[in-house]
């Protein structure tokens, strides 16, 4: 027979767990709108900035800039993870660390075997996952989310850039959610250096991208470059570079409010659930209780009566 | 002249155009330039100065005067393929969206910074910032894009 009291106050602290996690919901709500708004601004700039540095580099040779050539062996990967400051938020954190563990077992096991997998990590959470698991990590991007700003993306790809050109790493992946819709996120793994052949499409970018119509006789394009390749080329790689990083931090950031909130809803509707559970039990041991007192009563009086 | 472009302006703040147009004009880094119906693939970067969208069916535009938007732009790119241009442009505004008090100071202190004689990157900074408070004290006073 449940205590009464025990009952009560676990009913209380149930209470209080839901309000934390009511107001949880709320902040990640409020903070979601901003979010989606500044995601949804960027992409159109950063696709288009896609397509366009794409239809440049198809018409140039690689030798045409440093960025777009293959390595002939790949002597070291950078590997840039965006993951949350904060945790709280379901399995956001862990999914992009699954994902980039698994790109890793598949395409960097022996990069990593001989010691030049590199790892950046923006974000908290994957610092310190990643650190535990002993990766050598670039550079230090904790706490960045709540001040989400332009030279964060800067600074990302001098790091990176950096290093691509001592040669520490031929090789830079960008892994991060992608903002799908309030409730999913995907994974995306995508080449960042050298500038890929092929661009890779995210779910998202097939649903939102508009790319121009090419021409349909099959006749290569021939762009007239304007003043010329060459300073095209310096004014926009650093541009591209910048913006994919840039909205892959502003998808992350997205992805994981709306992952918030739906993790602090679902907790939020546990605890009524529980609530309610614990109030029906609390209802029965108190008729229990009062059942039992008449009972002792009406004996105790019929007792009294035959005598 | 008929519309017969297909014109997207977007900016890293979100996209500010999306319509058909007759023509284009920008200030290419080489001298200004515009682009018309049918006209070659063409990649081109420009810079600080007025951006000319001129179509006539863009009435949702404020200030569209004599079938022509014109914005303030700081620079960017602009592909063409196929009547289709693309512009990627650092920022844009519209006449109606410039501080005309605010450009002003801005072009006067400006001034003031390189003719007290700085030099070297402030100098190249100081003639940038002259050159886009300039820039948007023309637009906005309608000066430019016509002709």
């Amino acid at each position: 027979m449940p205590n009464l009291r025990d009952i009560r106050s676990r009913i209380d602290s149930v209470e209080n767990t839901k309000q934390v996690t009511r107001a949880m919901k709320l902040v990640a709500a409020a903070k979601l709108r901003k979010a989606q708004e500044r995601i949804f601004n960027t992409r159109p700039y950063a696709y288009k900035i896609a397509e366009i540095t794409n239809h440049l580099k198809e018409e140039l040779d690689p030798t045409a800039h440093p960025f777009f050539q293959e390595p002939e062996e790949t002597t070291g990967v950078l590997m840039i993870v965006l993951s949350g400051d904060r945790g709280l938020c379901g399995a956001f954190n862990s999914n992009v660390f699954k994902k980039a563990e698994s790109v890793i077992e598949s395409d960097y096991a022996a990069i990593q075997e001989q010691g030049d997998l590199y790892l950046l990590c923006v974000g908290s959470k994957g610092h310190e996952h990643f650190d535990k698991r002993g990766y050598t990590l670039v550079g230090d991007y904790r706490g960045v989310f709540d001040d989400l700003t332009f030279t964060i993306a800067r600074d990302v790809v001098s790091d990176a850039i950096e290093g691509f050109d001592q040669g520490i790493w031929s090789e830079v992946t960008l892994v991060y959610n992608e903002f799908k819709n309030t409730i999913s996120q995907n994974q995306i793994a995508e080449p960042l250096l050298p500038i890929p052949e092929e661009r890779i499409t995210t779910p998202v970018m097939e649903e939102e991208m508009t790319p121009m119509e090419l021409p349909q006789n099959g006749q290569e394009i021939d762009h007239i470059f304007e003043p010329n390749a060459a300073r095209l080329l310096d004014e926009l790689i650093p541009r591209y570079l910048y913006y994919q990083v840039w909205r892959a931090l502003l998808e992350s950031n997205a992805a994981e409010q709306g992952a918030r909130m739906v993790a602090m809803d679902n907790a939020t509707s546990n605890a009524e659930e529980l609530i309610e559970d614990l109030t029906l039990k609390y209802n029965r041991a108190r008729q229990s209780a009062i059942t039992m007192e008449i009972l002792d009563i009406t004996s105790g009086a019929e007792a009294l009566e035959n005598q | 002249m008929a519309d017969d472009l297909q014109v997207d302006i977007v900016t890293p703040d979100g996209r500010v155009f999306q319509g058909q147009a007759s023509g284009v004009r920008a200030p290419g880094i080489e001298g200004s330039f515009e682009v018309l119906s049918h006209h070659a693939p063409m990649i081109s970067a420009f810079g600080i100065g007025p951006l000319v969208v001129k179509t006539q069916n863009a009435h949702e535009f404020a200030d569209i005067r004599d079938n022509r938007i014109v914005f303030a732009t700081s620079g960017g790119f602009l592909e063409v393929i196929n009547n289709q241009v693309t512009v990627l442009a650092e920022t844009v505004e519209l006449p109606s969206e410039i501080d005309v008090e605010r450009a002003e100071e801005a072009e006067e202190r400006a001034r003031r910074r390189i003719e007290e004689g700085v030099q070297g990157e402030d100098r190249e900074r100081a003639e940038k910032a002259l050159e886009r408070a300039r820039n948007r004290v023309r637009v906005s006073m309608g000066q430019v894009g016509r002709g």
